[in-house]
């Protein structure tokens, strides 16, 4: 096309200024404030070198905060990756069930509604006098617990809630995959006299390895940035014994002004999502051009 | 014989996966049109008269100020991300522009930068320009943070355009901008349809930035507001229940209505928010 030199980047320039401002700008301001010590309310800051790495560091809530997110992360893989796939293989199963479409419709329905409402509706749902599970417990005679309010068991609780979110969510991106197989393969392997299984481990994922690697990242990312379903539900409590990276990041600006901590939490999460991400990225842009 | 018995067995292992599914949804909305003596005596058990009243005194006691404040901040960042996007996309696909491979980098590294990592200087930032706590406040993080993704969407659309048809529309006298909209809007507008329903899905249920950037309760959006009725409602349940059933009703509307271009956009690009 014939047009003036400078009119594609006149299209481009909006985006790219916003992109830069807003994204760019302040993850680079972020590395720089984790050697300052500053606070929300004052232009001032002191430079501190690393003292902020090491303050965070040594600080007890750090090993229980790794603990939680990678508990989260692990038992996210296993259930929304793993169990989220099998029942993605069975809803496209050679005995193709007549409600597939609606089976996966409704598991997929959490996954629509905002995190903090589902937040909000596990703290009735978990609540220890009048909540469902307690509630149900009764009816037969089971001993009850106090759910959220236990240090033990709140972590426990939370992830469980996630894994009921966002279960369907990976099942419906793998199912999805499983649909752009070409039937060829998959009749090619019925002729060879596969079964269900072999069929499933030889050709199905295989042929979606790339969407079941996008699954195993996005997971792993969302359990290092988890954040509000931990302040939706026990704000990091009993104690410190739900605490997540997100939520500290959060609370050390916001709650305690000390927005160098905040900073370091911040590069903690910058190291273990970005890599991960440009994975992802390089991924899913593979296939398409 | 055998395969029915299989059959039977699969559909009842999906059944019971429903029923994890929907019961404690089934639990809230029972007992969101229930009295809160109802609740505390036996939550299980049925309303003696459905208390639909509940959702009036939600919706009044402030929800459908933050439903309003949630639809003004959507619509306003959905039109912005979609026209950003579409006018990068548009330039770095069909012109041949030197340095838009190092653009292009340049904008879909954006995509691996959490909100978290932004969150303490974009707060500096938009105190310093004095858009914290206003609507901007939260719309232009929501712009800037959406571009990338959605960009790396349409480019994908924009790319497989023939070229024919762009030459042909030179000839008749088109300018870059008419070919734009005349052209390429109309032919990827179900690409559009995509891309605003996985960013809506982002913006609508958005919180880490909502809950920080927005002090006022006047200006809160949904998912912040939940919060806030919550702590306003203490004691009244049933209706924070009810509260909760409101504001969870659109997207499962819109996916509902909509579940074809919902699944469309959700597996071109795969984020978990």
């Amino acid at each position: 096309m014939r047009t003036k030199k400078t009119t594609p980047y006149l299209y481009m320039l909006p985006g790219v200024f916003m992109v830069l401002v807003f994204v760019y700008i302040p993850v680079i301001f972020n590395f720089v404030y984790s050697f300052f010590r500053l606070s929300s309310y004052s232009a001032g800051k002191t430079f501190v070198g690393f003292d902020n790495y090491r303050r965070f560091f040594s600080d007890d809530i750090f090993p229980i905060m790794l603990k939680n997110n990678f508990l989260y992360c692990i038992i996210s893989l296993i259930v929304q990756v793993g169990f989220g796939t099998i029942v993605a293989l069975l809803l496209e199963s050679k005995l193709a069930v007549k409600f597939k479409n609606v089976y996966r419709n409704i598991y997929y329905l959490p996954a629509l509604i905002s995190i903090t409402a589902v937040g909000l509706m596990f703290t009735f749902i978990y609540e220890p006098n009048m909540g469902f599970i307690n509630s149900v417990l009764k009816v037969f005679d089971l001993p009850t617990r106090s759910w959220l309010g236990d240090s033990k068991l709140a972590i426990y609780c939370i992830i469980a809630m996630s894994q009921w979110q966002f279960t369907g969510y990976i099942t419906l991106l793998m199912v999805v995959a499983f649909q752009n197989i070409s039937t060829d393969y998959i009749e090619a392997a019925e002729i060879d006299g596969a079964g269900p299984i072999r069929r499933a481990l030889n050709i199905q994922l295989p042929l979606a390895k790339e969407q079941l690697l996008v699954c195993i990242i996005i997971t792993v990312i969302g359990a290092f940035k988890l954040y509000t379903e931990v302040y939706a539900t026990t704000s990091g409590g009993p104690g410190n014994s739900s605490q997540v990276l997100g939520l500290y990041l959060y609370q050390q600006a916001f709650l305690h002004d000390d927005l160098g901590m905040a900073a370091v939490a911040g590069v903690f999460i910058f190291a273990i999502t970005v890599v991960l991400s440009i994975i992802q990225i390089k991924i899913t842009g593979s296939g398409k051009d | 014989m055998k395969k029915s018995i299989l059959k039977i067995l699969l559909n009842i292992f999906f059944v019971i996966l429903c029923i994890v599914i929907l019961l404690p949804l089934f639990w809230i909305i029972l007992n969101s049109l229930k009295t809160n003596q109802e609740l505390f005596v036996n939550s299980l058990a049925m309303p003696k008269k459905l208390q639909f009243i509940n959702y009036v005194k939600a919706w009044e006691m402030g929800l459908y100020k933050y439903f309003g404040n949630s639809i003004l901040v959507s619509s306003v960042s959905l039109v912005f991300i979609l026209a950003l996007s579409s006018f990068l996309a548009y330039g770095l696909t069909r012109f041949n522009t030197k340095g838009s491979a190092v653009i292009l980098i340049f904008v879909l590294g954006g995509m691996a930068l959490s909100e978290q990592v932004a969150l303490v200087p974009l707060y500096k930032i938009l105190k310093a320009i004095h858009i914290y706590d206003t609507y901007f406040a939260v719309i232009l993080p929501y712009i800037a943070f959406r571009i990338p993704f959605t960009v790396f969407l349409m480019r994908s659309f924009f790319i497989s355009i023939p070229t024919e048809l762009e030459e042909a529309a030179v000839i008749d006298g088109y300018n870059s901008l008419q070919i734009f909209t005349k052209i390429i809007i109309p032919i990827t507008k179900p690409t559009f349809a995509s891309c605003a329903i996985v960013n809506l899905n982002f913006v609508w249920n958005e919180f880490l930035f909502a809950n920080v950037f927005l002090n006022n309760k006047k200006l809160q959006t949904i998912p912040i507001g939940l919060v806030t009725f919550k702590g306003d409602l203490r004691i009244d349940y049933t209706a924070t229940l009810a509260g909760l059933v409101i504001a969870s009703l659109p997207l499962i509307i819109l996916f509902l209505c909509m579940s074809k271009q919902f699944v469309r956009g959700l597996t071109a690009g795969a984020v978990k928010g």
